[in-house]
């Protein structure tokens, strides 16, 4: 009955890491929404150890686009979220799912494009930049998934004064996908795309695309933090989640952020009113 | 050509170099794709060798339910369990999302048909040559199917291992449970989603590579194992 | 005819698909030791599954005067991948015989049929002659009032038939009846007391064994017997 022997001890090894599995569960943590361009660009690989080893609290980011972000916390599954879309931010403090948001850092979106610029789009200003691809009808790859920087795609056509939904075409590419993913897209139909520039300096599949528009004031993107709210949601690690933010916001936190560089080049821009 | 020798080389660097994290992550996606498997196998082969022995309404009906379950999109069963196991849903009160546990649930709903199904067929196969025999010697259907179940264990062993293989290979069910947390649920697949997103395809093949190389061994021994038994056995 | 019988067929039929295996057989059996014979196709081997439960009839009726316990052995051994003496133990065990008690069984039977030394071994590893003698080990074992065997040594070569015929005489010494079919004459003759004729899923004749060799009484009975002669 060798079989069985080993269903036996096949059981007993499962059981031992379910076992310590759950144990681990035990560890003090918190669960922090967060956005793509966070984790992908590096940063939180670079910031979370500081904090971890400053308050003995684990942080578990499970990183997805502003939107799925924020409807995780809203279903109660994370105790912090730390995303970059304002206006969705203060939607969700409104519906009362958020205690209050505090500004933390910004960093800038630049658009890719490639580096032979078939629309002539190369400049500071990103309206203009951005009118100048439409009027080409140059490939443009959008995210398309309600992420915080396909928010801020679709304000910058909207003050560029293009209708999209009367302008999309062929042209205008839409992949619902995350911040890699669409450069990756962009990347191989060599198209513009508007990214985060931290994703961008951390993105090693390039292919013939560069930065092609930067330094708009507008460009400016700011990120917030919320600690989800316990009186919506009572099991929220309310005090953890309170230590993370208060840290970010503090000198310690801010430093940290700002020292985070990728090939010299500072990423995020710590902005916290005190 | 030239990135696909590159991330054979890196894989090779990388497991040569016994990096401890990528140990962790391999470890992890062993122990929640075995698990999986080993709970769909205590669920899903009575299961299978009921649908083939027994006979009862509906059997027919589960038989196809089984056989069509057997192509769930991943996607779908992590967002299934998604909503069970998040705070809001029925099953929220006991934390379970984003822990390894949540992946091992959400890949035990994705295989165990699988497993039934299968078993169903190799049970079905083993019925028509014992049937006639086992209910002579007065054996009822349950005891018949638990016999066939032993009888079979050799043929079973693959249908645990399509199981395994599905389970270690599957990316969007674990993604959505699991949360991709560094360090806490992060697999060998949702690694490589995410070097994909970073746009670091080499290291994302190379991941591939290690988890093809895994898979393939555990094949492997299983197969001869199966050999050995077939010979020992007949 | 036999005065004191232990089976009663009456208007036993079976259809299968809109054909007629077996019809209206009506019969009793009380001899020691049966033979049912008949040319190919003739529902020999159906009529032995009917009487022995492993089909059930769609018309007719089976009466037993007395409940009789059986075990039946058939054409192709069917072992299960385990060893000997667990293949023979297994039979024991849907008995609900205790374990201890089960071996002592399993052990003896192996001794009966000549293959003590194979105990361990996989069974399914064996020749063909070796697992039919298996098969009648674990048919022994649980003692059965009855045994059915269909046609036992037509896969086997002349050694093994001459040895599974041995432990079938042996059986039926010790007071087991025996209910076989068999495309063998020779065996038939030497085994069974009385033979049952079927033609075309009709039985034509039940007679004593000799009797029915020297002076069958059908048409049907003598083409089969002139056909089957060496």
């Amino acid at each position: 009955m060798s079989t069985l022997n080993i269903v036996r001890r096949s059981l007993l090894a499962s059981c031992a890491f379910l076992l310590v599995a759950s144990l681990h569960a035990q560890e003090r943590f918190i669960t922090v929404a967060s956005t793509t361009s966070t984790e992908q660009s590096g940063l939180f690989a670079h910031l979370l150890p500081a904090f971890e080893k400053a308050a003995g609290i684990k942080v578990r980011v499970v990183a997805l686009g502003t939107g799925q972000a924020l409807d995780m916390a809203r279903r109660g599954d994370a105790d912090v979220v730390f995303v970059h879309d304002k206006a969705a931010e203060e939607k969700f403090i409104a519906e009362g799912y958020g205690v209050k948001r505090q500004e933390v850092m910004y960093n800038d979106f630049v658009v890719i494009g490639p580096k032979a610029d078939p629309a002539k789009a190369t400049g500071k200003d990103i309206l203009d930049g951005l009118r100048r691809i439409e009027a080409a009808k140059a490939p443009f790859v959008s995210r398309g998934d309600k992420s915080g920087t396909h928010a801020a795609e679709l304000r910058y056509w909207k003050a560029a004064g293009i209708d999209l939904a009367a302008k999309k075409g062929d042209w205008y590419r839409d992949t619902g996908s995350g911040m890699g993913p669409a450069l990756n897209t962009a990347a191989s139909m060599n198209a513009y795309i508007l990214a985060d520039r931290g994703t961008w300096l951390n993105f090693k599949n390039r292919g013939e695309l560069g930065i092609v528009v930067e330094g708009d004031k507008q460009l400016f993107n700011q990120y917030g933090v919320i600690l989800v709210n316990p009186v919506r949601h009572a099991h929220v690690k309310q005090a953890d989640g309170q230590k993370f933010i208060d840290w970010l916001v503090t000198t310690d936190g801010q430093k940290a952020i700002a020292d985070y560089k990728i090939g010299g080049e500072q990423l995020f821009f710590p902005n916290a009113t005190k | 050509m030239a990135e696909i020798t590159n991330s054979l080389l890196l894989a090779t660097d990388m497991v040569t170099a016994g990096d401890s994290r990528l140990a962790a992550i391999v470890a992890l996606s062993l122990a929640v794709s075995f698990s999986a498997t080993l709970i769909s196998c205590l669920l899903g082969m009575p299961l299978g060798a009921l649908l083939a022995v027994g006979r009862f309404p509906g059997r027919r009906v589960l038989v196809v339910i089984f056989n069509g379950l057997m192509g769930l999109p991943p996607v779908v069963v992590g967002l299934l369990v998604y909503l069970l196991l998040s705070r809001a849903g029925p099953l929220g009160q006991f934390g379970l999302l984003f822990t390894p546990t949540a992946m091992v649930i959400a890949q035990t709903v994705l295989i165990t048909p699988i497993v039934a199904a299968l078993t169903r067929q190799v049970i079905e196969d083993e019925w028509r040559e014992y049937r006639e025999q086992l209910r002579s010697l007065g054996a009822s259907r349950t005891r018949a199917a638990r016999t066939l179940l032993w009888n079979a264990r050799f043929s079973l062993f693959t249908a645990a291992l399509a199981g395994f293989g599905r389970a270690i290979a599957e990316v969007g069910a674990v993604m959505i449970v699991g949360g991709n947390i560094d360090g806490v649920t992060r697999v060998m697949t949702t690694t490589i989603a995410l070097e994909t997103s970073k746009g670091d395809l080499p290291l994302a093949l190379a991941l591939g590579v290690i988890l093809i190389t895994v898979v393939l061994a555990i094949n492997a021994a299983a197969y001869a194992l199966r050999q050995w038994a077939e010979n020992r056995w007949g | 005819m036999t005065s004191t019988h232990w089976l009663e067929l009456q208007g036993l039929d079976l259809r299968e698909n809109g054909v007629q295996i077996i019809a209206n057989a009506t019969l009793k059996v009380g001899a020691g030791r049966t033979a049912i014979l008949g040319p190919n196709g003739a529902g020999k081997s159906s009529l032995l599954r009917l009487m022995h439960g492993l089909l059930k009839p769609t018309g007719g009726r089976l009466i037993w005067p007395q409940t009789m316990t059986q075990s039946m052995v058939f054409q192709r051994p069917v072992m299960l991948r385990a060893t000997v003496l667990a293949n023979v133990d297994y039979g024991l065990a849907l008995r609900g015989i205790p374990a201890a008690e089960r071996r002592e069984k399993a052990i003896a039977a192996l001794h009966r049929v000549g293959l003590p030394e194979l105990a361990d071994r996989p069974a399914r590893r064996l020749s063909g002659g070796e697992q039919q003698r298996v098969a009648l080990a674990r048919a022994w074992a649980l003692e059965p009032q009855l045994l059915f065997l269909d046609e036992p040594t037509a896969s086997l070569d002349p050694a093994s038939s001459r040895e599974v015929e041995r432990i079938i005489g042996e059986m039926a010494a010790t007071g087991t009846r025996i209910v076989m079919t068999t495309h063998n004459l020779g065996q038939a003759r030497r085994i069974a007391e009385e033979v049952i004729f079927l033609d075309g899923g009709r039985v034509l004749e039940q007679t004593p064994v000799e009797e029915f060799f020297r002076r069958p009484q059908t048409t049907a009975a003598q083409a089969f017997l002139q056909e089957e002669a060496p």
